[in-house]
């Protein structure tokens, strides 16, 4: 914790100052970032007013989705701003970089399966991750545990589709998802790793 | 339940931050905040498009593809519908456990599950946002790849 001082005081200055490299998307008009949306909510109204059964499931289909969303995403991005905020790239690097060896992929796997909410969550995430200096690797390590051994998940996975299912799928899991980790970053080339840094904003 | 433990934490973790630092929790509510704001358009769309997709599909349909006999046939359908689809699993666990009672089998249940849970065809536009256009690519078409693995071993551990 102490020698993270100079690390957090550099990163204050970024954000307080002219926001160089503010991850996804470069200030875009609202109405370019939201057009499709809108135009989707329309098409969808004329669907429903002409088709009333149909607009009525859809309607309350998605405001389920709407209704899962707001009651998990709150700590889900909390947590990802603390973590943001409190741990410098130092301690990321360490635990989570490049050479941080099994631990780190343990540590992946960890924080991935501890998660709960849908995996769209998942990808700021790993963006903060990214920007901090964890590997690529243990990122997509990341991504894979929390779309798969999410621990409550695996609770109600055994529950509803019996525990021989459910082990078999997680003993799998186990094996495939670094599997699929190494094969995605193998095929990235030069240009790809540096989209990656830009987009996330790593120095 | 699990989403409490996460409140807890959250609510916790703001606690401690408020108390060493306010400047520093201000910004990271400012960056959760922003973050979420940053996937948001991309995130109303798929609700909608989502929503609309399973009123015209609704789970009965589901089920008829996946039955008993579907064979390779039911385990590419599944493959394909656990892609493009957005289920949470809390929703789709139960949804699965009905299949399997009303007949279908296990491999098509684990290509549907496997898939729905690695494979998101729909949220490319976030995930591009992070890992870029190419190993999104890769990644869904391996995952893709993997959950015909798992479908193949449980047919044949479960048959």
């Amino acid at each position: 914790m102490s020698k993270q001082k100079p690390m957090m005081q550099s990163e204050a200055q970024n954000a307080s100052g002219q926001k160089p490299a503010q991850p996804g998307s470069p200030k875009q008009p609202f109405l370019k970032r939201y057009g499709a949306f809108f135009l989707l909510l329309a098409a969808g109204v004329a669907a429903g007013l002409a088709l009333p059964d149909l607009g009525r499931q859809a309607l309350s289909n998605t405001l389920g989705s709407l209704k899962e969303m707001l009651s998990v995403l709150p700590p889900i991005f909390v947590l990802l701003g603390l973590l943001d905020v409190w741990v410098d790239r130092a301690t990321m690097v360490k635990y989570t970089g490049k050479g941080s060896g099994f631990k780190g992929v343990l540590i992946a796997f960890l924080l991935g399966s501890a998660a709960a909410g849908p995996l769209y969550a998942a990808f700021p995430f790993a963006g903060v991750m990214l920007k901090k200096g964890s590997s690529l690797t243990n990122v997509l390590i990341f991504i894979g545990a929390w779309s798969t051994t999410k621990i409550p998940l695996l609770a109600f996975e055994a529950a509803s589709m019996g525990l021989k299912f459910t082990l078999i799928r997680l003993g799998l899991s186990l094996v495939g998802i670094p599997l699929i980790a190494l094969v995605t970053e193998k095929t990235l080339r030069k240009q790809d790793f540096e989209e990656i840094r830009s987009l996330n904003g790593v120095q | 339940m699990f989403t409490y433990i996460l409140y807890a934490l959250a609510i916790t973790g703001l606690a401690i931050s408020f108390f060493r630092d306010r400047q520093k929790t201000k910004m990271a509510l400012v960056k959760a905040w922003k973050a979420f704001e940053n996937i948001l358009p991309q995130i109303l769309t798929i609700f909608l498009v989502i929503g609309f997709a399973l009123a015209i599909f609704p789970p009965e349909m589901i089920r008829k593809l996946l039955g008993s006999e579907s064979g390779i046939w039911g385990v590419l359908a599944a493959a394909a519908i656990g892609s493009v689809t957005l289920i949470p699993g809390f929703i789709a666990f139960p949804l699965a456990a009905a299949l399997l009672k009303s007949g279908a089998g296990y491999m098509q249940l684990a290509a549907f599950v496997s898939t729905l849970m690695m494979v998101g065809i729909i949220t490319i536009p976030i995930e591009r946002k992070t890992f870029g256009l190419r190993s999104t690519i890769t990644r869904n078409a391996t995952a893709f790849a993997f959950s015909f693995v798992v479908a193949i071993v449980m047919g044949v551990v479960l048959k």
